[in-house]
Order: structure tokens, then sequence, then C-alpha cells
């Protein structure tokens, strides 16, 4: 199974040599993994069926990481819809996308990335193997809904579906690391074991499970973080077909599903799928009732469709056995139909130019063909029999109704309410495209859709057909999926239950959505008045995070070289100068001096020192802090240091030289005027507290070593035979300790590029050619530091 | 290089200012005869093979004395800040053909590669091992591979130091030729 995502990858990284020749080939030849995945899946559905089919791969071992894959019954239905719509959607692309359009070869790949990616998330048998391909499709997103970027739009909506989705993917990592460290694994199928058998409790499983569904309900645009979805409606169609309808804003209900079987008892799970499932359904209905964009319409549909989704799969229950089966054929149909809708919507588009409901008007007769298999789709959305929509939706009734109780019958209200709306957008999106209205032109259609456009529509819009009346194949996926919950009904799914409360729902839901959509015009008008906006809500976050970034740098970063040390220096008296009063004590025995060598140097630093702080020339200053550095130097060598002082020497000549270089540029002395005392006092203070408080914690420090270190000793031991060095510091340098050393010259690197960049890239304005005067601009162009 | 520059037009584009331009040792050119030092000049051409050759003898000496990379390229690096004082940026140019960058990347890739390269005889990263060799003559030579990681250091060492006279030397003499103050 790795291979199959690695060759979506691998094949999406070569399919610009394809689209060099042939732009709309491409897709053609992108389509052909999809559909072997599918195949293959289709081929493996007896093995999946009964237990999965399961691979690992090892990736690094030392920390327990592998890649490992599992295609069992809800895997089963996710590829499905990721490989089996998504060929269907790349062949739509051939004739979506223009022989010559520009933005075709990179839609081609990034697509069939995207598919890889999610075909690993669908098919991730552990949860960090899940993470990765689940930030994977949020790139892929922000990728293809960004475009060029050359819109305003399309980079707000971009930015506005990662920024959401990666808060809810990093929330969701660490509950996966709570939930996996509490399990003590990450395999899913053993955390759910675990769960079920009630070995997981406390309050880390309750913020681990809170922080998934975070994750999940991002993802899959429940409230209140639905606006990203409708917003990234700014991507071409077959995009918002494939990612925003079938695929990727699935994977949250996926991941629900997924863990449903294993923690769905508890009230920390249930209760907030329940309610936000239910309350996003309402509210994404309700949306797409006023939604005068064709595609709009379509997402807050889906957004509701999403709450739908997640009531059924989320939410467990006594009877979850048939919320669960009702979730799966939910979760294909609606597939099924909303990628065909969309497509409709990209026909139309392309027809006729325009995608607003209240231009559009008798396309029935222009589009024949499109309107019927759009019909088919919005059927099925709808849940009228004979179609999958209905069987789903009779088993979500059944499931809630026999349960019973107040929880059971809350939840089949709302869902009776959501399936009413439901019915209402269904209708408006049908009237919408393609019923004459009084009072607009019919609509010119400028090409009509060739077979590569409709083609599509209809496979996916007669497979939700198919499915509805073969649901038996259905019942038999839906069944392997709900195992783990306990059998009590005997419920299978049907077209024929017998008259009964399910079909009066559904009846009711039909007939109410009729009469919404009859009354249209009234619930235009009240549309507007929202007291909340889930979008404002997001756009002042968004305001209040950047006001707090501005605030906090401002107040750190002021630009004062002494503010600066100032502020090293009063947290290094602080806290480890604390400590050490507090913590350390003084080392008994310290002899004043070990060599009489060590008199003059010292007394030579420190007139040197004493004499920096007086000195007001600049050039006399840096000389005088060479003579400390040099006089430190020869305090090594005094204890037997020759490596350290060689090094120290040739540092201290060096920054001798490097000083040198600048002062060019400065003024000889330090400052004209003195400054007042009320400045020089505490800076002083300042200075001496300073530094007398890293002179006693290097003393306390080395008070507290009484003896060699064991790791000396063995380096010692070991440098001649291991390292082939009789000098130690060598053999630790570039042998035993070469790991830092590496370090340490890529960090030089970065110094010198870094002392290159403030000195040479102020120099030039590039794009006007204009020469700077040095000194004070930012520095924007790195690349001529680069040389 | 001209001397009188045409301010509005510029005849060296940026991104060629710091390239070489000159021949090996130094150019004798001068900025200014008031800033010539002769003696200088004379001492950096006797000294600055001397030291170059002494900067390799540390380096191959750390593993048995002190020196090491890290030295051996800081005094390499200083015979070029010899080199930048006494005979200017120019000079500095004769004496190295690449560019500073290159030099320090150069270096992180040798260091790199001596640490990965165990992995391609299935040690593991950064293990050193010791090559032995009969030469005639001289008999039995012994090499640490180690070494290699220390030529990287080494050869980084000088790029940064290169990069120092680029950016600190060369680049604020020009800053201050073109705010017309003396260089």
């Amino acid at each position: 199974m790795l291979a199959l995502v690695v060759a979506h990858l691998a094949v999406a990284a070569l399919l610009p040599l394809v689209s060099a020749r042939h732009r709309r080939a491409a897709f053609g030849v992108a389509a052909v993994l999809p559909t072997a995945t599918l195949l293959w899946a289709l081929a493996n559905t007896a093995p999946a069926l009964h237990g999965g089919l399961t691979t690992t791969t090892a990736w690094a071992p030392t920390l327990g990481l592998t890649l490992s894959f599992r295609l069992d019954a809800l895997a089963l239905a996710m590829v499905v819809l990721v490989s089996g719509i998504g060929a269907v959607i790349l062949v739509y692309c051939i004739g979506y996308f223009g022989a010559e359009s520009p933005e075709a070869p990179r839609n081609a790949a990034l697509l069939l990335a995207f598919a890889g990616a999610m075909l690993g998330l669908v098919l991730a048998d552990d949860l960090l193997t899940l993470y990765v391909f689940w930030e994977l499709t949020s790139i892929a997103s922000f990728l293809l809904v960004g475009q060029s970027g050359e819109q305003r739009e399309e980079r707000r909506a971009a930015v506005q579906a990662l920024l959401v989705t990666v808060f809810g993917g990093l929330a969701m990592l660490l509950g996966f690391v709570l939930l996996g460290e509490a399990a003590g694994t990450y395999v899913i199928p053993e955390i759910l074991a675990a769960g079920q058998a009630g070995r997981l409790h406390g309050g880390v499983l309750t913020a681990a499970l809170l922080l998934i569904l975070l994750g999940a309900f991002t993802k899959s645009a429940q409230l209140p973080f639905h606006p990203w979805l409708p917003a990234a409606m700014v991507a071409p169609t077959p995009v918002s077909a494939y990612l925003h309808a079938a695929s990727m804003v699935k994977a949250g209900v996926y991941l629900v599903a997924r863990l449903a079987p294993g923690f769905s008892d508890l009230p920390v799970w249930w209760v907030p799928v329940v309610v936000v499932g239910l309350a996003t359904m309402v509210v994404g209905g309700w949306r797409a009732l006023s939604a005068t964009d064709l595609k709009q319409l379509l997402a807050f549909g889906t957004v509701s469709q999403l709450g739908f989704l997640m009531v059924l799969l989320g939410s467990g229950g006594p009877l979850g056995e048939i919320s669960a089966l009702a979730g799966v054929a939910l979760l294909l149909a609606h597939g099924l139909f909303k990628a065909p809708l969309f497509m409709t919507v990209g026909a139309i588009d392309h027809a006729t130019g325009s995608r607003d409901l209240r231009k559009l008007s008798g396309l029935r007769t222009a589009m024949p063909g499109t309107a019927a298999a759009a019909a088919l789709a919005a059927a099925s959305m709808a849940g009228l029999p004979p179609l999958l929509g209905f069987v789903g939706k009779e088993a979500a009734f059944a499931g809630f109704l026999d349960e019973g109780g107040l929880r059971g019958w809350i939840v089949a209200l709302g869902l009776v309410l959501g399936s009413t709306l439901t019915a209402a957008y269904s209708a408006r999106f049908l009237w919408g495209a393609f019923a004459r209205k009084p009072g607009v032109e019919p609509t010119p259609v400028h090409h009509r859709p060739g077979a590569l456009l409709t083609v599509p529509i209809w496979i996916c819009s007669v497979a939700g057909l198919v499915l509805g009346i073969a649901y038996p194949v259905v019942d038999v996926l839906g069944a392997s999926y709900a195992a783990p919950y306990p059998h009590v009904s005997g419920y299978h799914l049907a077209l024929w239950h017998g008259l009964g409360l399910p079909l009066l729902f559904t009846a009711v839901a039909l007939g109410g959505g009729l009469v919404l959509h009859a009354q249209r015009d009234r619930i235009t008008a009240l549309a507007p008045r929202s007291p909340l906006d889930a979008q404002r809500g997001y756009e002042l976050t968004i305001a209040a995070i950047a006001r707090v970034a501005l605030g906090v740098t401002g107040r750190l970063q002021v630009g004062s070289l002494p503010a600066y040390l100032a502020t090293i220096l009063v947290a290094f008296v602080l806290l480890p100068g604390a400590a050490t009063v507090l913590g350390g004590g003084w080392p008994a025995g310290q002899p004043l001096y070990h060599s009489v060598m060590q008199v003059p140097l010292a007394i030579v630093v420190v007139i040197a020192a004493l004499a920096v702080a007086r000195a007001k020339r600049r050039f006399t200053a840096v000389l005088l802090v060479g003579v400390i550095g040099y006089g430190v130097g020869g305090q090594f060598i005094v204890d037997g240091a020759p490596d350290l002082a060689l090094a120290q020497f040739l540092v201290e000549t060096l920054s001798l030289v490097a000083f040198v270089f600048v002062l060019r540029r400065l003024p000889a002395d330090f400052t004209e005027e003195r400054p007042p005392r009320r400045v020089r006092v505490p800076k002083a203070v300042l200075g001496t507290v300073g530094g007398a408080a890293v002179a006693a914690f290097a003393v306390v420090l080395s008070g507290a070593r009484t003896e060699p270190s064991s790791t000396i000793g063995e380096f010692v031991r070991l440098a001649p035979a291991e390292a082939g060095a009789n000098n130690v510091v060598s053999a630790i340098i570039v042998d035993f300790r070469a790991l830092d050393t590496l370090v340490e010259i890529g960090v030089l690197f970065i110094a010198a590029a870094g002392v290159a960049s403030l000195v040479l890239a102020t120099r030039y304005d590039r794009r006007g050619r204009r020469r700077v005067e040095s000194g004070q601009s930012s520095p924007e162009h790195e690349e001529d530091v680069l040389g | 290089m001209t001397t009188s520059r045409d301010e509005s037009h510029d005849p060296m584009p940026f991104e060629e200012w710091d390239r070489p331009r000159e021949a090996w040792l130094l150019s004798g050119d001068c900025r200014r005869p008031g800033q010539r030092s002769l003696l200088l000049e004379m001492t950096t051409r006797a000294v600055f093979p001397t030291v170059l050759v002494f900067s390799l003898y540390l380096l191959l000496v750390g593993h048995y004395g002190p020196g090491g990379g890290f030295s051996a390229g800081l005094v390499a690096g200083l015979a070029f800040v010899l080199r930048y004082i006494a005979g200017g940026s120019d000079d500095l140019g004769a004496v190295v053909r690449v560019r500073a960058p290159a030099v320090i990347g150069t270096g992180l890739v040798i260091a790199l590669l001596t640490a990965l390269a165990p992995v391609a005889w299935g040690a593991p990263v950064l293990s050193t091992t010791k090559l032995a060799v009969a030469l005639p003559l001289l008999g039995r030579a012994e090499l640490q591979t180690s070494v290699f990681l220390d030529v990287g250091v080494y050869v980084l060492i000088i790029g940064v130091v290169l990069d120092l006279l680029r950016a600190l030397g060369t680049g604020i003499e020009r800053d201050m030729r073109d705010a017309g103050e003396d260089a």
C-alpha cells in the first residue's frame, strides 16, 4: 500500500514532463493511477471486509516509528471516494481545462499528489502516519485553493483554509500524542481495543479526545470553523468537487468514524460530536437557502452534510450499529451526489460563463442531459427513493428513533430539521440552475458541454442510483465497519422497511423542503439577520493575533543595544545569579593562585578591563579589549591548555582586525558629550553587578566538581586507539564530539552570512538600481549577499 | 580597475564587484601612494606563503599536538588578512580566485560528506578509521579519516575569514568611497 501512495506522489512529481508536451493529456495520465488503486481495492474486498489487509514498513525502527497501512471496510469506502471519484474528476478536468490553460499543469500534478496523500490518510493504520498525510492534504488544499496566487480572494481563501485546518491539525497532533502515550501504542486498532476495554481514562484521555475532535471539526468545516469551506470555492470547480466535497473535507468525518468504535460511549466524545454535528447540519442548510452562487450553495450544503455524517458516524450509543451503517451509506452517497453536482456547476459555468442562480434561466431545455443527471444527484441528496441517499437516511432515522429516549429523539428531530433544509436547498439548486425564471432572459449557451464534461457527471449520479438499488452491497460494507458495535437490532439497509416512523420522517423532510422552497423569497429576506457571523469571528481572531504579535515585537525589539545588553544582564543576575546565591555553596579552600605567573597576567587583565571602561577613544578601547583577551590566553597557557590558548590568541587577533575594519566608519571618540549622571550611574551599577555575578557564578560552578569527570578518563584512554590521536582535545573535537563540531561550523557559516547580510545588503536597492546610503535601510536583498 | 568612477553609471554591476580580477601575488597596484607601506608589502610577500604552509602544518599536526582545523584555518585566514592590509582589496582578489561563500560552502560540504561517508561502508555516521599504506622509502604512512572533517573545518574557517574581509573590509571600503570619505 505504501508503494501505491508513493507511486501517486512520484507520478505527480513527473507529471509536469507530460504537461509540457500536452496539457490536457496530463490529466488522463494522472487518472490512471487512481483507477488502478480503485481496482486494487475492489479486488481486495474480501480480505478487507474480513479482518482487514495490513502492511507495515519500518520507518525509524529505533524510535518505534512505522508506516503502517490497513485496508478495511471504512478505508474501502473512502478509497471508493478518493480514488474512484478522483479518477472521474481527473477525466472531467480534461474537458474543463483549456488546451492552453496555464493553470492545467499545476492542477494536474497537485490533484494527483493530493490523491496520494488522501489515499495515505484513509489507509493509515497508526496515528502518526495518519497525521503526516493529514497535513499533506492540508498543504495540497492550500496550493489548490491559492492557485497562482494572483488574485487577492484566492490568497485569502487559501490562507484561511490553511490556518484553520493546520490549527486543528496541530491540536490533533497533541491529542494523538496524549492518546498514544496513554495507550502505549500509536496503532489504531490497539488503541480502539484499549478504549473499548475501558483501559484508558482520566483527564489525559478527555484532553486527548477533545483535541482530536478539534482537529476533525476544523478539517470537516464544522461550526464554528466552517467559513473556510465556502471561501475555498474560489478554486477551480474540479478542485472544489474533489477536495471540498468528495474527499478532503471528509477526513475529519473519517477520523471520527475511525475512532468512534473505541470512544463513542464517553460523553466527552459523543456530546461534542452530536451538538456540533447537528448545529452544523442546521446552520449549513440554512445558509445554503440564501446563497446565490451555485457553488456557494453547494458548499454550505456540504457543510450541512458533513455535520450529518459527523453525527451518524461519531455518536455511537446503544444502537451505534445502525447509525454507523447509515453513516457509511451516506458517506458513499454524499460523494456520489455532491461531486456530480459540483461538476454540473462547472459545466454550466463553462457553457454560460455564470454561476449566479439569479441570472441563469431556462437551462433545462438548453442542457437537458446535464439537467437530468443533476436532478438524479439532487434527488439522492434530498433523500428520494430508490437512491442511495434515501436508503442511508432511512437507516439514520431508524437508528435514532429505535434508540428513543431524550438523546434519540433530540437527534432524530434535529436530523429531520436538517433533512428538511437539505430537501429545500436541493430543490433550490435544481430550480436555480435549470428552471425558467419569470422575468429573466433565457441564458445563452455559448458552447455545449462535451462528453468529457457530461459523462463523469452521469457516472457518479448513476452510481448513486445503482448502489441505492443494489443496497445489499453497501449493507455488507457498512455491517463490516459497524461490527465493533454490539449486535442487538438485526437492522439491515433496505428500500422498503414498511410503513413506520422513519418513512414518515422522510416524507416530512421532503414535504417540508418543498414548502420551504416555495417560500424562498421570504427566506432570502430573513437570511441576512444573523446575530453571529463565524467569518467575522475568524477575521477578528487573525487581526487580534497580528496586533498581539506587533505589540510584543515592538516592546521586545526596541532597537537599542544598551537596552538589549541590560535585558541580558538583568536576566542573568536575577535567574542564575539568584540561584547561585541561594543554592550554591562557596567552595572551600580556594587558593588565591596556583602559579606565580597567574598574578602578573591577572593584574594586566584587571588593569586593562578598568581602562576600557574609562577609554574615550574607540580605538583605545578595542586595543584594551584585545589586551584582556591575550591576558586570558596567557592564563590558559599557564594552566596547561595550549590548544585553547592557540585558538584564543588567533580569535583575539581576528576580532581585533574586524574591530579595526569597522572603526574606520565610526567616529573616533565614543560620544562628544558625557551622558548625564542618571544614565551613567545605573549603567555602571548594572555592569558591576553583572560582572560580579558572572565571576561568582564561575567560582561556585567550578567548586561543584571535586574530581575530573569519568568521561575525561575514558577520552584519555580511548584517544590513541580509537581516534588515532595523541592529542585528546583534537580527538574530542573531530571524533568523540564530531557532531558538535559539525553543528558549530554550521553556526559559523550562519554567522558569516549574517555579518555579510548586515554590511552588504543595505547597499543597493535592487528594484530602482538606486544606490542607498550605507547603513540604515532594511536588508531586503539577501540574494546580493550570496555573492 | 578604474579609479575614477562615474557615479551615475556603475561600470561594474553589483553582482560582480567582489569577483576576483587580478593575478597571483601582490599586484603592486596601490590605492594611494600615501597609504602605501613598502616595508609591509615586502614582508607580506615573504611571510604569506610561509604562513599558509604553517597553517597546513597545524592542520595535520592537530592529532598529535596543539593545532587542528580551527586554529589552522584561522592562521591561514590571518595570512589573507595580512594580504588585505598590505595590498588592499584588489590584492585580496588576486590571491583568492573564488568567492568567500563558495569557500564556506565547500568546507561545509567536505565536513558533511566526511560525516556521511562511513554509511557507505555500513558504519554509523561520523565513525572514523585509520587508513595505513606502505609507501616506498617513507615506510608505513597512517591517516586517521577524521582528518577530512578537520579539512572541512579548515576550509570553512578560511571562507569565514574571507567573508569577513569581503564584508567588513572591502564592503565598508566601497561604502566609504561611495560616501566620499577617505578610504
